[in-house]
């Protein structure tokens, strides 16, 4: 106030109307943003290269593969002039498709052939047909051979050149794969497929996806669930100890850090195995029988406990650091006015906690819901994860798409988990440090 | 240093009655009860200390003895450390530590043979440095550590093995230790509901315990919402609500600014009386110890110094420890020249003649350190009794301090002397350079051990 009206007659206290101003007259807010711009700029270019190190290697690959589960380009890339032809072609008459679109097709395809596109394409139209692969590989290499202006009429000799040609089915798959942005990659994500009648289910056996989410979803709770159970009392103890030993129990905490993930994972299988440590000790302490041995590998027992192990320190080291703020002096109190061990524990000091398990448990789900080497190795088949299947679609089917749709379902999963967690506890309850 | 405190009688063990060999005819108590009796003169709490009263003239430390004057018979000398201690008797304290030692690491004791009885409804502060084991009598006596040695009693009755939640004593704690997740009417439920109280009960007491410390609307809020000295009464509301005959308080004030604190200091003392409670305050201030309590315990080193009630403690300190940790206090250094009943002639280091009244030497020849009050030291003659030995001094500063006048002089070597004397009209301003000569009465001036 002082500053605004510094050059009004004091004696006249003056009304102040309008925004504040600052000695020179100049606004303010104005004069208060110039004299801070200097700041920004420099705070700017001082996080400049994480923030492009950030975007190139966090958002943009991220974007990538958002984009990748919906795109499509491909088959109207490569065979444009069917794609048109095919336009007017209703697949549900039961009739083949008219002489210009065999046309078109040739025409397309001798392009494709010549730029080696069509096996690609091939390979696109098998995911979702099995067969399309061979299909358009053989025949690319006979249709090279048609001339285009002098062979017609194209539509028996395709059937000649091999008999899918003439199969309604094949032609209907060029034309509802056809569109450059589809749904499809997400629909086979859950279990579904896209026909020329709209969305639907999978056969019966094809049905995986939707079940090894569930499975994924319930497996990642369970080692959560045991993560805390295991890691509470462990954290309890280190924040409980004076500072030499609390400290040297975190780095036995820490200790399977410098060990390969490869070597932990792969020590739980001689540790499991039917003939493994834990086998063989029951056998011989006749706690079962030696023709009953426990399979405790290869199936979800086998991942639950290898990963509980080795996600453990993420959930101890925010426990820890929450309890060790934790003053003594609470759980005295509660003492003092008359709360048993248990009452003071459950009413005061757990309650103080809950951050810490919060934060531990956000991680260690995290973590596990996207977890790959370990269920690959110790999880056998109804031991693996969604990871695993889309790992599976990157390296081996090529399927980019379908993988990208699943890894888009996956985030979605893990930011609704975020947005339920934030409103059940609150985001602020979670102290990660 | 305690032990010089204790008249351990030569006679008590060996002759099972006394009262044969002294004529006494009153001597039935034990030695726990002389003890009491020595630290309480005059408080006369007790029909125990009028009897003795009646056959002990005084009683008197000198090192490691202790002296008790009769009525009739010889004086006695007692010897520390040469007999056991008789068994307690079923006294009326409600409170009560005998013998109590503890030790954290087995090699070094932090509390030392502590012995202290507290009546019903007494505001005891347990006063001392950091580390003089107070927090720890405090911590064994709500029960969060055990007491390596000795008996603790609560009513007369052993609580060593009771665990703390069974004990029934409020406590409020150093930080306030309000639970931070849940709401002040929820903190005060606390205790309730842990006792099985109904809801509307709970919620009666809840409203009256708040009231109590005019925190009534702050019920809904959060520990974290509430200012320092707002969460303080809650903490003293909480530590109240459910009743407790024994309140412990760990340096409670600590935390708040000088202002609040004193303000606090009177809210506490009042609620405590008034709600008739006994109270154990620790503090290592002494301002605080001296207002608030009705008797005042000095901790060192493990020991309690001395105990009395606030106005005893600083006019009369048994000790030098005391005297020096309990207010201002000029200290000089000396030996007994002569001990004549209550006075005693002192010869200063620099070969000064003073008078003092001999609190704990026993014998001419004794090194001592006198100690006397700024405010006590005179150097108007007037004011002063025929024939009291006056000591030079040189005035080195002058300090106005608004409603007294502080000088610091330079006394038999001491050059941290300090007079405090009343802004008067008539007052003279002492300069820096002055030569004077200063004095004191003779009770003012206590030769005690020297350290």
């Amino acid at each position: 106030m002082a500053d605004a009206t510094q050059s009004a007659p004091m004696q006249s206290a003056p009304v102040q109307t309008g925004p504040m101003l600052a000695a020179d007259g100049t606004p303010l807010k104005q004069s208060l943003a110039r004299s801070l711009r200097n700041q920004k700029i420099r705070a700017l270019a001082l996080i400049a290269p994480l923030l492009l190190f950030v975007l190139l290697s966090f958002v943009i690959p991220i974007g990538q593969m958002l984009f990748k589960s919906v795109e499509n380009d491909i088959v109207a890339d490569t065979l444009p002039l069917t794609v048109a032809a095919l336009q007017d072609w209703d697949a549900a008459s039961g009739e083949l498709p008219d002489e210009p679109v065999y046309e078109a097709f040739v025409t397309d395809m001798i392009e494709a052939v010549a730029a080696k596109q069509h096996t690609r394409l091939g390979t696109r139209l098998n995911y979702e047909e099995t067969g399309m692969s061979s299909l358009f590989r053989k025949s690319g290499r006979q249709i090279r051979r048609i001339d285009i202006a002098e062979d017609a009429p194209f539509k028996e000799k395709l059937i000649d050149i091999n008999e899918d040609w003439g199969d309604v089915e094949t032609w209907s798959v060029i034309k509802t794969h056809s569109v450059r942005m589809t749904n499809g990659y997400f629909l086979n994500a859950v279990d579904m497929k896209r026909t020329p009648e709209g969305a639907q289910s999978q056969p019966e056996d094809r049905q995986i996806l939707v079940k090894l989410f569930i499975r994924t979803l319930i497996m990642s709770l369970a080692i959560t669930g045991s993560c805390i159970l295991l890691g509470y009392p462990i954290a309890w103890i280190i924040a409980n100890q004076p500072a030499r030993i609390g400290n040297l129990l975190l780095i036995l905490v820490l200790l399977p850090f410098w060990t390969s993930l490869l070597v932990r994972t792969s020590a739980w299988i001689v540790m499991l195995q039917q003939q493994g440590v834990v086998n063989e000790i029951l056998v011989w302490l006749n706690v079962i029988a030696d023709d009953a041995r426990l399979v405790m590998i290869r199936n979800e027992v086998g991942t639950i406990v290898a990963m509980t192990h080795i996600l453990l320190p993420f959930m101890i080291l925010p426990m820890y650091s929450v309890m060790q703020t934790i003053n003594p002096s609470y759980l005295r109190a509660a003492k003092s006015l008359g709360a048993t061990n248990f009452t003071a524990f459950w009413r005061v000091y757990f309650p103080l906690t809950v951050p810490g398990i919060g934060a531990g448990s956000i991680l260690v789900f995290i973590l596990a819901i996207g977890y790959y080497i370990t269920p690959e190795i110790v999880g056998g088949t109804s031991g693996i994860f969604i990871s695993n299947r889309i790992a599976f679609h990157i390296s081996s089917s090529l399927n980019w798409g379908l993988a990208a749709a699943l890894a888009s379902i996956l985030l979605a999963a893990v930011l609704i988990l975020y947005w339920a967690y934030d409103k059940i506890v609150g985001i602020d309850n979670v102290k990660l440090g | 240093m305690v032990p010089k405190l204790w008249p351990i009688l030569p006679f008590n063990a060996k002759h099972s009655r006394p009262s044969d060999r002294f004529g006494l005819t009153a001597w039935s108590v034990s030695l726990r009860s002389v003890v009491g009796c020595s630290a309480k003169r005059g408080a006369a709490t007790s029909n125990v200390v009028k009897r003795l009263e009646s056959v002990a003239l005084s009683f008197s430390d000198c090192g490691d003895n202790v002296l008790i004057r009769m009525d009739r018979g010889p004086t006695v000398t007692a010897t520390d450390g040469e007999m056991p201690l008789a068994e307690s008797q079923s006294s009326d304290a409600f409170v009560a530590f005998e013998r109590v030692q503890k030790s954290y690491d087995g090699e070094t004791l932090v509390v030392k043979d502590l012995n202290l009885e507290m009546p019903k409804g007494e505001f005891l502060t347990m006063l001392g440095p950091s580390g003089s084991g107070k927090t720890t009598c405090l911590m064994m006596l709500a029960g969060f550590e055990t007491a390596t040695h000795g008996k603790i009693l609560l009513d007369g009755i052993s609580i060593n093995n009771i665990p703390p939640h069974k004990r029934g004593i409020g406590m409020v704690f150093q930080n306030y230790a309000l639970f931070p997740h849940m709401t002040i009417a929820e903190n005060l439920s606390f205790p309730l509901e842990v006792r099985k109280m109904s809801k509307s009960d709970r919620e009666a007491k809840i409203k009256r315990a708040l009231d109590m410390v005019e925190m009534g609307a702050f019920g809904g809020r959060r520990p974290a919402q509430l200012s320092g000295g707002q969460q303080q009464r809650v903490a003293l509301a909480r530590a109240l609500v459910f009743e407790p005959e024994l309140v412990l308080m760990d340096e409670p004030l600590g935390a708040l600014d000088k202002q609040l604190r004193e303000k606090m200091q009177f809210e506490i003392t009042d609620l405590a009386h008034n709600l008739g409670i006994t109270t154990v305050y620790v503090t290592h201030d002494q301002t605080e110890a001296l207002t608030m309590s009705d008797r005042v315990a000095v901790f060192d080193d493990g020991r309690i110094q001395q105990i009395d009630p606030p106005d005893t403690l600083y006019e009369s300190p048994q000790n030098s420890f005391v005297a020096q940790f309990i207010g201002e206090n000029n200290t000089l250094e000396g030996t007994v020249k002569e001990i004549k009943g209550k006075e005693a002639l002192v010869q200063l280091d620099d070969g000064e003649l003073i008078d003092c009244k001999p609190v704990n030497v026993s014998q001419p020849g004794e090194r001592t350190l006198v100690s006397i009050r700024p405010e006590r030291v005179e150097f108007n003659k007037d004011r002063l009794q025929e024939g009291t030995h006056m000591v030079k001094a040189e005035v080195l500063e002058f300090i106005y301090m608004g409603d007294v006048f502080r000088t610091r002089l330079k006394v038999a070597g001491n050059d941290n002397f300090i007079i405090k004397s009343r802004n008067a009209p008539d007052q003279v301003r002492l300069k820096p350079g002055e030569h004077i000569d200063i004095g004191w009465l003779p009770e003012d001036c206590r030769a005690l051990d020297a350290v």
